[in-house]
């Protein structure tokens, strides 16, 4: 599947109403390889110009080239996605608050210096919405129309979770660690968005309670001051501008746990379309991708040498293997993975390819080090979670 | 080094070890950060019969983009989401208003 196709049109409009967007986009659209695929280019507070899903909430996709740029996506470039519109416009960190309650001997109320005057660790890991090339599968499902840019990696730095678990004391009868934001529905009869992880997840080593994003406060849009980072897995537990941690008695049983973001519990969340019965368990882990970033989907290039790059990522076993193909996966050879930041972390990867007329179909590959790799066929499930088809590239060489 | 002290100072009387507070991280940030978000920066409900419902209702929530974007869907799937957004998220649409809001949507933004 054309997946990584993004062309950049020139012409205003569309039917985007673009007289009325803010001045800096002007004409700038962006044509997704999609039905109703036209999407702006606007630029939010704090953010680029970035490919933008829907402004109310706001939904911000990431240009696939960015990721050609450096291993680490740049904080004005990630990209953001929340799910309801009562967002705080302002938030003010002196003030800001992480309550623990619940199923804990102490409750706190740690304020943000006491908490980075706790042990800080810093990780490279990849954050990922759910729903990411969400609008790429087939058939279409309903839902944030994605293409690939709902993803980006960045140096997260905070304090274990774990660690303020055990200032508050876990009570013997704890069995989930519920997280909440300042985020807030408009309607009272909408569900709160808070999601949850059972103790044993919460107690990892990696699971921490960020405040810096690439050595940076991190963009209100992205949950300043703070927010919870869960290496390996997909964005919506990492909840942002995080103020409670409830430790709860029970599995969590709310509608963000018990009926939305939820998989086929099947091999690789696969089902047929049209299919029901089967169970379903919480997203978890992200499964292996690869992308090429710097050769797009319908490209020419020259007939020289060039050096195809990209990224590859799992749910945190690192990536052991990248390989790339020129006849759309008949035959592959291995790329050379670029330096390691992690088994969180995006790994590049780099691989020369003499490329002469004539045309082909590029595809990349990626292995991880627990053996999981990229199906050539694409999986399907009702809610477009976790694609991670092999990606090709049409390209031309003239 | 300041930082150092102050962590070690607010963390004096949580018994925290002073080994604790050098370990301690980069400073928080600090300070409010306001911004203005663009409201629906532009997009709005097609015209046609029924828009003034969709209007009504859907955009409490969300922009139109979360419907113009979606793909080319059947009235009976227009219908499954109006439904979903009332069950699910408590829009609060009455029961006449669905067909309506439904057989805009497909007209304006779906498929027979």
């Amino acid at each position: 599947m054309a997946a990584s196709r993004a062309r950049f049109l020139t012409s205003a409009g569309a039917a985007l109403g673009a007289a009325a967007l803010p001045r800096a986009v002007m004409g700038q659209i962006v044509a997704l390889p999609i039905e109703n695929g036209s999407r702006p280019l606007v630029a939010f507070p704090q953010k680029r110009a970035l490919i933008l899903l829907t402004p109310r909430p706001p939904q911000l996709e990431t240009p696939m080239a960015v990721f050609d740029d450096g291993v680490f996506t740049p904080n004005d470039a990630f990209f953001v996605r929340w799910h309801l519109a009562g967002i705080p416009q302002s938030v003010d960190a002196t003030t800001h608050r992480i309550n623990v309650t619940g199923a804990v001997q102490r409750p706190l109320s740690l304020s943000l210096d006491e908490l980075a005057a706790m042990p800080t660790v810093e990780i490279a890991a990849v954050n990922q919405c759910s729903g990411n090339s969400r609008g790429l599968f087939s058939p279409r499902v309903a839902g944030g129309q994605w293409s690939n840019g709902a993803m980006g990696n960045a140096r997260w730095t905070g304090v274990r979770l774990r660690d303020i678990l055990d200032r508050a004391g876990l009570a013997a009868t704890a069995k989930q660690v519920q997280f909440n934001g300042l985020e807030t529905p408009v309607l009272s009869m909408t569900p709160d968005f808070k999601k949850s992880l059972d103790v044993d997840v919460a107690r990892g080593d990696d699971v921490i309670v960020a405040y810096l994003m690439n050595g940076a406060p991190m963009p209100l849009l992205n949950g300043y001051p703070v927010r919870l980072i869960v290496p390996g897995w997909y964005a919506t537990y990492w909840v942002k501008m995080l103020s409670d941690i409830t430790v709860l008695d029970h599995v969590d049983d709310n509608f963000w746990m018990k009926t939305a973001y939820r998989i086929p519990d099947t091999p690789h969340a696969n089902v047929a379309p049209g299919s029901t019965g089967y169970p379903t368990v919480p997203i978890n882990k992200m499964d292996v991708r690869s992308f090429i970033t710097n050769v797009a989907d319908g490209a020419t290039l020259r007939p020289e040498p060039v050096v195809l790059r990209g990224i590859a990522f799992d749910g945190g076993s690192g990536i052991r293997r990248v390989e790339i193909s020129t006849d759309g996966g008949g035959t592959w050879r291995d790329a050379a993975l670029e330096q390691d930041y992690g088994r969180y972390s995006f790994r590049r990867w780099n691989a020369r390819w003499d490329a002469e007329r004539g045309a082909y179909r590029l595809a990349v590959r990626a292995t991880a080090n627990d053996g999981s790799t990229q199906p050539a066929t694409p999986i399907w499930n009702p809610s477009g979670y976790m694609l991670n088809t092999i990606e090709t590239y049409e390209v031309t060489v003239a | 080094m300041t930082k150092t002290l102050v962590a070690a100072t607010v963390l004096g009387l949580a018994g925290v070890a002073a080994g604790t507070a050098l370990a301690a991280g980069p400073p928080a940030p600090k300070g409010a950060v306001s911004i203005s978000l663009p409201g629906d920066a532009g997009f709005s409900f097609k015209p046609g019969p029924g828009v003034e419902a969709a209007q009504r209702y859907c955009l409490t929530c969300h922009s139109s983009a979360y419907v113009s974007t979606q793909p080319l869907m059947t009235q009976a799937q227009w219908t499954a989401e109006v439904t979903k957004m009332r069950a699910v998220y408590g829009a609060p649409i009455p029961d006449d208003q669905i067909a309506p809001i439904a057989g805009y949507l497909t007209a304006a933004y779906g498929k027979s």
